[in-house]
C-alpha cells in the first residue's frame, strides 16, 4: 500500500510536467493551428539557461523567473522568424519546421553547454521526507504545487484577463476578433512566448534532483505528445487530464506491468501511453476533450 | 502542323500527356541519365561509391513517401518502421528460410505492404495534426518490438545479414565487365540505381494515371473525391500499402547492403529525414524524391570531408566545438526550415525553373 501511495505520488509528479508541456501545445495550437514540435528545444533550452543564471550565483527563484523571460523572447522570436512566414501551407510544412527548429535549437544547446551532464542546483536536491511510512521526494511535492499554481494561474488568466479573453475570442473567430482590435499576430506571438514560460518550469521541474541537465530533457517532450492527443489538441482542460493520465499509467506500467510480464520488454512504460492515445483516438478521434472539427466538401 | 511536329512540348491530345518522355530534351536527359548510370560507379571511389549506394537505398524510400505525401497527402513519421520491417524480412526471409534473391526482396516487400495496410484505417478515421501524431506512436510501437521481440530480431544486440543479391552464378557482389572484376560497391551501385529508376518509373506511372489521379483528388479535397466516385477506403489504404512496401524494399535492400542491422538505425529521425527529402527534393515530384535523397545523403558526407578545416568543429566533442553529427543536425534543421520557407516546391521547382527558362528564350515566360 505504501508501495501503491509512493507511485501515486511520483505518477502526479510526472503528470503535472507532462501537463505544463501539454498546456503548451494547446496553447500554441489553438493560437496558430501548428502543432510545436520545437517545444523540446524550448525545454531543454529553458533547463540550461536556469543552469547557467544559478551558475552565475542568480538566487533560484529570480534565475527561474529569468530563464522563463529569456526562453519567451526565444519562443516569440521563433514564431516572428519562422512560423509567421508560414501561413496557408499545409500540415506536413508546420510540422516539418517545428522539427526543424527542434534540431536547431537543440544544437544550439551542446553549443552552448557542451555534451557532459549539468546538475542543475535547484534547492530541492535528493532531499526526501517520510510521511505515514511514505517516502516522498521533496522535489515531487513541489512540482505539483508549482505546476498546480501555474496551471491554475493560466486558467484563470484564460477566463478573466483582458489578454486571455483575447486569446480565446483570436481562437474560435480571428476574423471576429480582428474587427475588435485583436491582433492575430500578437497573439500568435503571445501564445510562443507563453509555450516558453512553460516550457522552462517544466524543464527545471524535469532537470531538478538527481536527473540534472542534458539533451535528453528535450525528449521528454516527446513523450507528452500521446497526453495532448489523448485530452485533445485544442482542450486545455484535455491537456491537464491527458497529462495527469499519462503520467500515472506510465509510471504505474513501470512499476506493476514490466515485474509482472517481463517478456513485455524492459521499457515497456514508453509505449503504453502511445498504445492508450491510438486506443482512445479509434473511438474518439478527437481526444477526451477536443472539439471534432466540422468539414464541408 | 509542321510547328506542332516540331515544336512537341505543346500537348494537343490526351496522348501527349501520356507520354512517358514528352518531349526531344527529355529523351536526351533520358538517354545521358542512363549514360552517367554506366559511368559513375568506374569513376566514383570506393567511399563515394557506398555514399551513393545509400543514396539510391534513400532514394526508393522516398519515392515511397512522396507517392503518400505528394499525392496523397497523408503524412506518416512512421516510414523507419515500414524501413526496419523490410530490413529484417531481408534477414529472416533470405537468411533463415533460404528464399533465393528475387523472391526475398519481393516477401520483404510484400509483408511491409501489408503492415502499412494495416495502418490504413487510422488515415480513415484522423486527419492532419492527430494522423502524424498517431504514426509517430506507431513509430514508437514498432521501434519497442524491434528491440524487444529478440526471437525475430536479435534485440538490441542486432542482425547480421548476409541476403545476397545474386541470380545463379550472376553475383552483384562480384560482377566483372569485359574481364575487369568489379568491387562489390561498384556491383551495388549498379544494381540499387537499376532498383531506382525502375520503382521510380512505376510510381512515375502510377502518378500519372487513374490511381494517381484518384490519389491527388483525395489529397486536394477528399470530401469532394468521394463525391465523384473515388473509394477513400480502396485508395488510402491502397496509397499506405504502397508506400510501406516501397519503404520495405528500401529497407531490405540497406540490410543486404550493410550487412548489418539493429534497431538503432530505424529511429524517429530515419522518419524525419525521409519527409525532409521529399519536402527538400519537391513534394509532389517523383524525380524531386531522387535529387532530396541525393541531396541529403551526400551532404553531411561533404561537411564531413571538410570538417578537418572547420575550426569550431573537432571529431568527439571533446576538444570544445561540436561534432560532426551535431553539426550535421543543425545544419539539417536549417535546411528543412530554410527550404520551406523560401522553395516550398524544392529542388524540383528550381530545377522547372531553369529548363522553363531555356525552353522559352529568348522570351522571358
Amino acid at each position: 500500500m505504501t508501495d501503491f501511495a509512493q507511485y501515486l505520488l511520483a505518477g502526479l509528479a510526472l503528470g503535472s510536467v507532462y501537463s505544463l508541456i501539454c498546456l503548451a501545445f494547446v496553447v500554441v495550437y489553438r493560437a496558430t493551428g501548428v502543432v510545436n514540435f520545437s517545444q523540446g528545444g524550448l525545454v531543454v533550452f529553458g533547463a540550461y539557461a536556469t543552469y547557467q543564471l544559478i551558475a552565475w550565483r542568480v538566487p533560484f527563484v529570480l534565475a527561474v523567473a529569468l530563464a522563463a523571460l529569456v526562453t519567451a523572447a526565444v519562443g516569440m522570436l521563433i514564431e516572428r522568424l519562422v512560423l509567421r512566414r508560414l501561413v496557408g501551407q499545409p500540415v506536413f510544412a508546420s510540422i516539418l519546421i517545428t522539427l526543424g527548429v527542434l534540431f536547431v535549437l537543440e544544437q544550439l544547446c551542446t553549443t552552448l553547454w557542451g555534451y557532459n551532464l549539468r546538475i542543475l542546483g535547484d534547492p530541492w536536491g535528493v532531499r526526501t521526507l517520510a510521511l505515514a511510512g511514505v517516502t516522498i521526494k521533496v522535489v515531487d511535492l513541489w512540482t505539483i504545487a508549482a505546476s498546480a499554481a501555474a496551471l491554475i494561474g493560466f486558467f484563470l488568466g484564460f477566463r478573466y484577463s483582458r489578454l486571455g479573453i483575447a486569446m480565446r475570442a483570436a481562437a474560435s473567430d480571428p476574423e471576429a476578433a480582428l474587427a475588435h482590435g485583436v491582433s492575430p499576430q500578437m497573439i500568435q506571438g503571445i501564445a510562443w512566448g507563453m509555450a516558453g514560460i512553460l516550457a522552462v518550469v517544466a524543464g527545471v521541474f524535469i532537470a531538478s534532483g538527481s536527473r540534472g541537465v542534458d539533451l535528453t530533457v528535450s525528449a521528454v517532450a516527446l513523450r507528452a505528445f500521446p497526453a495532448a492527443i489523448l485530452g485533445g489538441l485544442d482542450s486545455t482542460e484535455g491537456a491537464v487530464a491527458g497529462g495527469l493520465i499519462v503520467g500515472l499509467v506510465e509510471v504505474m506500467s513501470a512499476a506493476y506491468l514490466t515485474p509482472n510480464a517481463p517478456w513485455l520488454g524492459s521499457n515497456v512504460h514508453v509505449v503504453i501511453p502511445y498504445i492508450l492515445m491510438i486506443a482512445v483516438m479509434l473511438v474518439r478521434p478527437y481526444g477526451l476533450f477536443g472539439t471534432a472539427e466540422v468539414r464541408r466538401a | 502542323m509542321s510547328v506542332l511536329t516540331r515544336n512537341t512540348r505543346l500537348t494537343v491530345e490526351y496522348a501527349d500527356d501520356l507520354r512517358l518522355f514528352r518531349s526531344r530534351p527529355a529523351q536526351t536527359g533520358a538517354v545521358l541519365l542512363v549514360a552517367i548510370w554506366l559511368a559513375l560507379p568506374m569513376l566514383l571511389g570506393d567511399y563515394w561509391a557506398t555514399v551513393f549506394v545509400y543514396a539510391g537505398i534513400a532514394s526508393i524510400g522516398a519515392i515511397g513517401l512522396n507517392l503518400l505525401t505528394g499525392f496523397t497527402g497523408q503524412v506518416s513519421m512512421g516510414h523507419a518502421v515500414f524501413y526496419g520491417i523490410g530490413a529484417y524480412g531481408a534477414a529472416i526471409f533470405a537468411d533463415r528460410w533460404g528464399l533465393p534473391f528475387p523472391l526475398w526482396l519481393i516477401a520483404a516487400a510484400s509483408v511491409g505492404g501489408v503492415v502499412g495496410g494495416l495502418a490504413g484505417p487510422f488515415a480513415l478515421r484522423l486527419r492532419g495534426n492527430y494522423l502524424v501524431i498517431i504514426s509517430l506512436g506507431l513509430l514508437v510501437i514498432g521501434q519497442h518490438l524491434f528491440e524487444n521481440w529478440t526471437s525475430v530480431t536479435g534485440g538490441l544486440t542486432g542482425t547480421a545479414v548476409r541476403a545476397k543479391v545474386a541470380i545463379g552464378s550472376l553475383d552483384v557482389a562480384a560482377l566483372s565487365l569485359g574481364g575487369v572484376r568489379l568491387s562489390r560497391n561498384q556491383g551495388y551501385l549498379y544494381f540499387v540505381w537499376a532498383m531506382v529508376a525502375l520503382l521510380g518509373l512505376a510510381a512515375h506511372n502510377i502518378a500519372r494515371s487513374r490511381p494517381g489521379r484518384a490519389l491527388q483528388a483525395i489529397r486536394d479535397r477528399d470530401l469532394a473525391a468521394e463525391v465523384i466516385g473515388v473509394s477513400q477506403v480502396h485508395y488510402k489504404v491502397g496509397a499506405f500499402v504502397l508506400s510501406s512496401g516501397y519503404a520495405a524494399c528500401a529497407g531490405a535492400l540497406y540490410a543486404s547492403y550493410a550487412r548489418y542491422v539493429s534497431p538503432l538505425d530505424f529511429s524517429l529521425f530515419l522518419s524525419i529525414q525521409f519527409i525532409a527529402m521529399i519536402v527538400v527534393g519537391g513534394i509532389g515530384r517523383i524525380y524531386g524524391s531522387i535529387l532530396g535523397a541525393v541531396f541529403l545523403t551526400t551532404l553531411p558526407r561533404v561537411i564531413e570531408s571538410v570538417s578537418g578545416s572547420l575550426p569550431f568543429v573537432s571529431a568527439d566533442g571533446t576538444g570544445g566545438g561540436l561534432t560532426v553529427q551535431s553539426l550535421n543536425q543543425a545544419l539539417f534543421g536549417v535546411l528543412t526550415v530554410t527550404f520551406l520557407l523560401f522553395e516550398p516546391l524544392g529542388l524540383a521547382e528550381m530545377w522547372r525553373r531553369v529548363t522553363r527558362y531555356f525552353k522559352s528564350w529568348p522570351f522571358s515566360y
